[in-house]
């Protein structure tokens, strides 16, 4: 029942390489669990950040946490050549599964719920009390259903329908709430799409973002899982603190302003906006699936605009051989972007892409608050890759249909 | 349980005051509280660390701490000394975080509204009340569950259950 403390068991504690230094350093002062981790096979560490490392301090963070990991013979340990951006490792790796409990100290862990898991970011005081007792404390959140109906336009994606659906609640809208998706148009989500709404429920507050796992969600689990799932689904008289229809016939590619992802207009209402970089990547829009769509646009525009630096991350080494294989990422280069190593990088102003001051940028990653990618004077536009890589082409923030 | 009383000056700021603003990424590459409290709140106040003093309280509108669930946020708000946080509402990361790493935060629509910047305020945490010394007005907070007061009297998660 909502409102009901609990304290459920995890499948699944994670952390990065800059929550996991802080947590273990709480979890070595426990005292209690200094000797111990719950389950090895249970914590996962992706070291994903800062890396490769940016810095000598970054270096050290991510030493620490190798040390630990080796230790404690942490099963799941993600570095240098097999790590990839977490919230798309770990599950392509069939570590995250349908009917898990996870956390993780990373607010974008609600990812997880497109797999049908009750995931959630939490800090690493609570990942380190998880790390000892395997367990954690949570207040049942009320939910609010969204019944997304109608045909998509042309263009619009997952990211395009979570910004919309921000823009309409705002970045609080769904404070403590968890944000169930269905309707007839998650039928047609494939789990790429899937990923980037659970992933964005943070920024409207969420707890958490769940979607019911069905055929799609089996197609993708069943090579990968690495233990046995469950497919859950909502009680038929479950009781919701609200519902929304969306007509998802109404939405356009959006592109949400500085400086909150709940700023979100259709592109085509957007004054022209001269920019300085793009970002094709994260944990929002760093798959395969987004890539493809990115290159197609590209190869159609040929060139990159000499003023915008572009910027693509395939989030994980998976999907970066697979691009390879492709022939995307020569797309890209040979249009003048630049390809990086998997890595969250630019997403938080980490590295590999800052914004110096005055500087404009389209990324398909998830928040643009204030100095966010860098300078605080400097400005982040989140977008789907389609009208990323349309804005890479022009120079502007610009409609993929621009491109001939 | 015994009192516990938090006094000090109001620094005040609007509403989704978030994480990125509270410690940026490029501090991120520390877990030092203190080295974290020299650039706390820098990217929405860069004179917050040259102006706050040990006791003082921040106080905000809504959805204060929106964004990552980096920690070294409410570390290095402790860190520079603030004493407690005072908002309409507040993420939910954040707030588990604060309660977890010792740093009081309280809940009051009507102390937001009526609170200058600058005013100085005397909080009672067992009881949630706010006293307003400039304006000589009480408000009202929902006081934290026992639980978390005294694991903010631990100074924090890891302190309680030792």
């Amino acid at each position: 029942m909502s409102g009901e403390f609990i304290e459920p068991k995890v499948d699944i504690a994670l952390a990065n390489d800059v929550t996991a230094p802080l947590a273990i350093k709480e979890f070595r002062e426990s005292g209690s669990g200094a000797e111990k981790v719950f389950d090895k096979n249970k914590i996962v560490l992706v070291m994903d950040h800062f890396t490769p490392n940016k810095d000598i301090l970054s270096a050290e963070h991510v030493k620490f946490v190798r040390e630990f990991a080796k230790k404690h013979k942490i099963k799941h340990y993600f570095e240098g050549g097999n790590v990839g951006v977490e919230h798309a490792i770990v599950p392509e790796k069939g570590i995250a599964l349908p009917g898990d409990i996870i956390i993780g100290a990373d607010s974008h862990t609600c990812t997880y719920g497109a797999l049908g898991a009750f995931s959630t970011g939490v800090g690493s005081t609570d990942l380190a009390a998880a790390m000892v007792t395997g367990k954690v404390w949570f207040k049942v959140p009320s939910s609010i259903k969204f019944i997304l109906k109608g045909k998509l336009n042309k263009w619009v994606s997952g990211k395009d329908i979570i910004l919309y659906i921000i823009g309409l609640i705002g970045v609080d809208g769904a404070l403590y709430n968890s944000m169930e998706f269905a309707g007839p148009v998650c039928k047609k989500l494939n789990m790429a799409d899937r990923f980037t709404i659970a992933n964005m429920a943070i920024e409207a507050g969420g707890k958490n973002g769940i979607f019911t796992p069905d055929e799609i969600t089996k197609e993708y689990v069943v090579k990968r899982a690495i233990r046995k799932y469950k497919f859950y689904e909502s009680d038929r008289d479950a009781k919701y603190l609200k519902t929304y229809e969306i007509d998802c016939s109404k939405i356009l590619p959006q592109v949400a302003l500085p400086f909150l992802p709940s700023n979100a207009k259709a592109v085509k209402d957007v004054k022209k906006t001269y920019i300085d970089q793009v970002v094709i990547g994260s944990c929002t829009n760093g798959r395969i699936e987004d890539l493809r769509i990115a290159a197609s646009i590209i190869k159609k525009g040929k060139k990159v605009n000499p003023n915008v630096r572009t910027i693509v991350i395939p989030a994980t080494p998976a999907i970066y051989s697979q691009a390879l294989k492709e022939g995307l990422l020569k797309v890209f280069m040979d249009a003048g972007s630049v390809v990086c190593a998997p890595t969250c990088g630019p997403c938080l102003g980490g590295h590999m892409g800052i914004l110096a001051s005055g500087e404009k940028c389209v990324s398909t990653t998830n928040r643009n608050f204030v100095g966010r990618m860098g300078h605080i004077e400097s400005q982040v536009f989140l977008a789907n890759p389609a009208v990323a890589a349309a804005s890479a082409i022009k120079g502007y923030i610009a409609m993929p249909d621009e491109i001939k | 349980m015994s009192d516990i009383i938090l006094k000090g000056n109001v620094h005040k700021y609007g509403s989704n005051v978030n994480t990125d603003e509270i410690i940026p990424a490029r501090y991120l590459n520390t877990t030092d509280p203190a080295v974290l409290a020299k650039y706390c709140m820098e990217d929405i106040d860069k004179d917050f660390v040259k102006n706050v003093k040990p006791g003082d309280i921040i106080v905000a509108e809504n959805n204060f701490g929106c964004g990552s669930s980096r920690e070294h946020a409410p570390i290095s708000i402790k860190a520079a000394g603030v004493s407690a946080v005072i908002a309409n509402s507040f993420a939910r990361i954040f707030f588990r975080n604060s309660i977890n790493i010792g740093l009081p935060i309280l809940e009051s629509e009507e102390a937001v509204k009526s609170i200058k910047n600058g005013d100085e305020v005397e909080i009672n945490l067992n009881k949630g009340t706010i006293y307003n010394i400039n304006q000589n007005k009480t408000y009202q907070s929902q006081p934290l569950p026992e639980f978390m007061r005294k694991i903010i009297k631990a100074g924090g998660l890891l302190g309680y259950i030792k």
